[in-house]
């Protein structure tokens, strides 16, 4: 019995070894791939390309898209798992529908609808240029783009949690007399303190790589709407291998650092979840 | 309703109305103006658009090389979960922790990596090439691989959970009856993650359809051959070609909402069986 569990000789050490063989192939090269390019010349012209001024001017782009992204969507994500899950009323699956739809748009779509709302075709358009106001080929179109693609990170990852836990618990601390603010505060957010952080993770990955939707609404103005994904595919379609890679590495050090806080979130919340199954 | 139940909980006003309101700025509103903007091209001028020889060529690179990628992550997805699950091995740790690396990789990066990867000059195109004749970078085999590294996590962790609350007892009285470790694994665990192993195979197909900044610097984008459908809108806006851009779109919002409406039906089915219990 315990062997088919633990697995027995060849099946087990075939799997095995696939697994090492897949993972390497597909995530470990990709992976050193890049730092190779970056560092193939030593650290000296690696820091030369990431200090350009074009790359600095596109790496805080994409640090000011991301943390505009994260805030908006998380409110978002906050009101929007409370709304659906302590409430009943009509076209709940409608509005959860809603919040899943940016998942299944391509990445191209999400920014080709806010060049037809905001653009020079776009209903908004004689608005905006009255007043003077430049959403699409600017940063306010990037920050939305950006924030269309996160959209459902945040909810997606609250709701399972707070439709899981019931509403006991929050039904007390109201009847005792507490607030809204304070109830969701003290009672709620303990319980979704990890969901949250997840999701903010995975927010915050997806919206400093996203390429497909800014690409779309950018207009490529370097130095003013070029994020940092933006600026590496320009300098790799100039043949700039080095300085392309250069900035790579810098994203993929913060994919490691994504990487290692979802799995230290991760571990952390499997050991709340047992506590308070105890 | 003419009697509306008093709710308990507060906050509905404030939260719903947050609610409402964001998810029609950002999803209900510029979905709906790409819809009626389209509608200035008229259904001729829409099906000349999407029936038009490039188009469908594109569209069907897409297609096949999706399907091709979610499939390969099915097998492949299937032995992973299974062996971060049941067996223990050292750097087990190590690999689970990986699998969810494409979510955090920007596509961009990926995209660039692969392709130098893989050219006949890189570190695996190179030995595939002169061993085989297999090029990679610049054909469908290197849209199919890079999105099969876009959407590895997908079937891993949709099936990997399912697995870990499996209940060894089923397994346990298969084989204490007799059944041989093939017939346990296709007559009692596989027809239990099955739903599971499907959702995940739809989810990657759909994110392959729509893949595009991993996909476009190995595909070398060559019309007919390499040419992708999010590629094809793309080229279409940068000519200003506004209405057939929507046109593509619209037909592959339609794809993608049948693909999503799948799931929906999978991941209830699965609920129900759950229920059942």
């Amino acid at each position: 019995m315990d062997g088919w569990r633990r697995g027995n000789g060849t099946l087990r050490v075939f799997l095995i070894a696939f697994s090492f063989v897949f993972i390497t192939v597909f995530l470990v090269l990709p992976l050193c791939q890049v730092l190779w390019k970056a560092f193939e010349f030593g650290f000296r012209p690696f820091w030369e390309s990431v200090s350009d001024q074009y790359a600095l001017k596109a790496l805080k782009l994409s640090v000011l898209t991301t943390v505009a992204a994260v805030i908006c969507n998380t409110a978002f994500g906050l009101c929007a798992a409370w709304a659906v899950t302590r409430f009943s009323f009509r076209g709940k699956g409608f509005l959860i529908t809603l919040i899943d739809i940016p998942f299944a748009v391509s990445p191209v779509i999400a920014g080709l609808v806010f060049i037809m709302t905001f653009g020079r075709l776009g209903w908004a358009y004689p608005f905006l240029s009255a007043h003077d106001i430049k959403i699409v080929f600017a940063v306010p179109g990037l920050v939305l783009a950006t924030i269309f693609v996160t959209f459902p990170f945040v909810a997606r990852e609250i709701i399972p949690v707070l439709t899981a836990r019931g509403t006991d618990e929050e039904e007390a601390a109201v009847l005792m007399g507490s607030g809204f603010f304070t109830t969701f505060r003290r009672v709620t957010l303990p319980h979704i303190r990890w969901a949250l952080l997840y999701g903010v993770i995975l927010c915050t990955a997806r919206a400093m790589g996203e390429f497909g939707a800014v690409s779309v609404v950018s207009g490529h103005l370097r130095g003013r709407t070029n994020t940092l994904p933006l600026h590496i595919e320009i300098l790799f379609r100039e043949y700039h291998t080095l300085q392309s890679f250069s900035a790579a590495a810098i994203l993929v050090a913060t994919a490691v650092l994504i990487l290692v806080a979802r799995n230290i979130v991760e571990g952390i919340s499997r050991k709340d979840a047992d506590y308070y199954v105890r | 309703m003419k009697r509306t139940r008093k709710k308990t909980l507060p906050g509905f006003g404030i939260t719903m109305g947050v609610t409402l309101a964001y998810a029609s700025l950002i999803v209900l509103i510029p979905m709906a103006s790409m819809a009626v903007m389209s509608a200035d091209l008229g259904l001729a001028g829409f099906w000349r658009t999407v029936s038009d020889a490039r188009t469908l060529a594109a569209l069907k690179v897409s297609f096949l090389c999706s399907l091709a990628a979610a499939l390969i992550n099915a097998v492949s997805g299937l032995a992973l979960a299974w062996v971060i699950v049941r067996y223990r091995f050292p750097l087990r740790r190590f690999i689970d922790g990986l699998i969810e690396l494409p979510f955090a990789l920007p596509t961009a990066v990926a995209g660039i990596s692969l392709t130098v990867l893989t050219t006949d000059r890189g570190w695996v195109g190179k030995p595939l090439f002169e061993l085989l004749g297999v090029r990679i970078a610049y054909t469908q085999l290197g849209i199919i691989a890079a999105i099969t590294f876009i959407t590895i996590p997908f079937v891993v962790r949709t099936v990997q959970p399912v697995l870990e609350q499996l209940s060894p007892d089923y397994e346990e009285a298969g084989l204490i009856l007799g059944a041989g470790p093939a017939s346990v694994f296709f007559r009692i665990v596989f027809p239990e993650i099955l739903p599971a192993l499907l959702t995940g195979f739809s989810l990657a197909f759909a994110r392959g359809l729509g893949e595009y900044g991993s996909v476009i610097f190995i595909a070398g984008n060559i019309p007919f051959r390499t040419e992708i459908a999010p590629l094809v809108i793309m080229s279409k806006l940068e000519q200003f070609n506004y209405d057939e851009a929507t046109a593509v779109a619209l037909l592959m919002l339609v794809c993608s909402f049948v693909i999503m409406f799948i799931v929906n039906r999978l991941q209830v089915r699965a609920a129900s069986f759950a229920g059942e219990k």
